[in-house]
């Protein structure tokens, strides 16, 4: 196969999976929080169980006018979308999904912190719609989406970083390639800090302060309608994909699995990738809201110092086996 | 040729006193192009962000002159530095610029009084600045070119090494000064608070002076 059509079929195949994986784990969404809360949920577009309400949804979303307020900086309030979606877009290409490199859209020698440091640029866009709306809710929701951003980007590159330190390499595919099982057990503080200062991040339940529907309508996004608001919609699918990605790359071994990895790794790799999917949904429907004060306490005088203790444990574990 | 230039060649290893040989000025390679286009667009938006009216636009060139900066890091082969300036400065840095900019003042609009007096003393030293580190960089690096072909110069690997091999001195005393910096801010906002905290208390300022420091000392073991 020659060079050029390998890279176009690699970017197609991350675009088709950008385009696609969101809107799954949106379906399952419906479905998981329709039964967790005993109700029906959408059951009519479509025929069975209503597997087409999210492209309804999307058709709705189309149809509708795309408005920009009169007192509002026009250019970065449409451009605030783009921004905050794109990122992820990038994070998708550098995760491997299985071994060698046919799973990987582009092999990145320091991917984690590509992929860390791309994240963070997401969250960008959430701030540029938040002050460019010049609406005193998104305001006030691009204040707690930096104030979030800053307390917890710390504890999930500490955690990063001490997967790098056990691997002996900062390359998501040498991660990989380095995991053995007793990993787990050994990153597990690690791994849970990572997940929920990933949570936080993406702005999911319990850590929707920022976009609190309910007190500050929907934060930064107050002001937006139609596509723009589908695409910060799709921005926090897609970042739920990225993140679980990660993870299972990180934490879980990504491709390892019984039975080898050779063949059948990717379906490790969307398994777990999936379950803890399932997770992030499953905290959304049953767990509270945190308060602003307690969102930023739990990340400075737990995640942080967690991720330090982690940090000293596997610092210690690695000179002991070395 | 100077003595730093010559270090540097020596530095850089035969490879690229070979690949010298084979460069000029005149016949420039897509790599440089790009390298020279990038700058360009880098050096545009960092003088937006120091004239334009507007506070927040400000901060947002600023996101792309840093950008750039990356970029141009990237050209020059040093990945991890390229990844770690998007991730500090865009990712945190201009956040937080973001922030403290929401949370003071950020009109939609020109901002008239977004001015400086010291306008002209600020274009002195800055043209000093960036004359001094130009003729640093150039009397380097004069000759040196990067071998494209070859493994990666600036890989993490590579970083490192020279890092915690040839300078883990400075790296040390930098750690040293940031962890300085970092407790000199926490003493300040404590004592900040505490006096604001104090002056609240004691309106009808009759109190002794014993008096302000045991509400100093309770008020502080209250946030404890």
């Amino acid at each position: 196969m020659n060079d050029a059509l390998d890279v176009t079929l690699r970017l197609l195949i991350v675009f088709v999976v950008f385009l696609t994986f969101p809107l799954v784990i949106g379906q399952t969404e419906h479905k998981v929080m329709a039964h967790m809360q005993g109700r029906l949920g959408p059951m009519y577009a479509g025929g069975f169980h209503g597997w087409a309400q999210l492209v309804a949804d999307g058709v709705k979303f189309a149809q509708k006018e795309d408005i920009v307020p009169a007192g509002a900086d026009r250019r970065i309030f449409q451009l605030a979308p783009a921004v905050a979606l794109l990122p992820y877009l990038l994070v998708l290409l550098a995760i491997p999904i299985g071994p060698g490199e046919g799973a990987v859209g582009q092999v990145i020698d320091a991917g984690v912190f590509f992929v860390l440091a791309v994240m963070g640029v997401g969250v960008l866009g959430s701030l540029m719609a938040g002050w460019a709306s010049a609406n005193k809710f998104s305001l006030l929701g691009g204040l707690r989406t930096a104030a979030q951003l800053l307390a917890y980007e710390l504890p999930m590159l500490l955690t990063a970083a001490s997967v790098a330190m056990a691997a002996g390499t900062v390359s998501l595919p040498g991660i990989v390639d380095a995991f053995e099982w007793w990993w787990v057990p050994w990153q597990i503080v690690g791994a849970i800090v990572f997940f929920v200062a990933g949570l936080a991040e993406l702005q999911r339940p319990p850590f929707d302060m920022p976009v609190a529907d309910s007190e500050i309508i929907f934060g930064a996004y107050t002001e937006y309608t139609g596509l723009r608001f589908a695409l910060f919609l799709l921005a926090e699918y897609a970042g739920i994909v990225v993140l679980c990605g990660l993870t299972t790359v990180l934490f879980l071994g990504g491709w390892h699995g019984p039975w080898g990895a050779d063949g059948l790794g990717w379906v490790w790799t969307l398994l777990k990738a999936a379950v803890l999917a399932f997770l992030v949904i499953w905290l959304r429907v049953t767990y509270p809201r945190l308060r602003e004060d307690q969102l930023q306490k739990l990340s400075w005088t737990l995640l942080v110092p967690l991720s330090l203790a982690q940090i000293a444990l596997t610092g210690i574990v690695k000179v002991v086996i070395q | 040729m100077t003595l730093a230039a010559t270090a540097g060649l020596l530095a850089a290893g035969p490879n690229a006193r070979a690949a010298a040989e084979t460069h000029g000025f005149l016949s420039p390679t897509g790599v440089e192009i790009a390298f020279l286009l990038v700058g360009l667009v880098t050096f545009g938006a960092a003088i937006v962000t120091v004239t334009t009216r507007q506070l927040v636009h400000a901060a947002l060139w600023l996101v792309v002159a840093l950008g750039g900066l990356a970029v141009e890091y990237l050209l020059l082969t040093a990945e991890f530095i390229a990844w770690v300036q998007v991730l500090i400065y865009v990712g945190s840095v201009v956040v937080l610029l973001l922030f403290g900019l929401m949370l003071t003042r950020a009109p939609i609009g020109r901002s008239p009084d977004a001015d400086s007096g010291n306008r002209w003393a600020a274009l002195t030293v800055a043209v000093a600045a960036a004359a001094a580190l130009v003729w640093v960089v150039v009397d380097a690096f004069r000759t040196t070119w990067i071998d494209l072909d070859g493994p990666a110069a600036g890989s993490t690997e590579a970083t490192g090494a020279s890092l915690f091999q040839n300078w883990v001195l400075p790296f040390e005393a930098l750690s040293v000064l940031l962890l300085a910096a970092l407790v000199g801010a926490i003493v300040l906002s404590r004592k900040a608070k505490a006096e604001a905290a104090t002056a609240a208390d004691s309106t009808p300022a009759t109190r002794s002076r014993t008096d302000r420091s045991e509400t100093d000392r309770s008020e502080k073991e209250g946030t404890r």
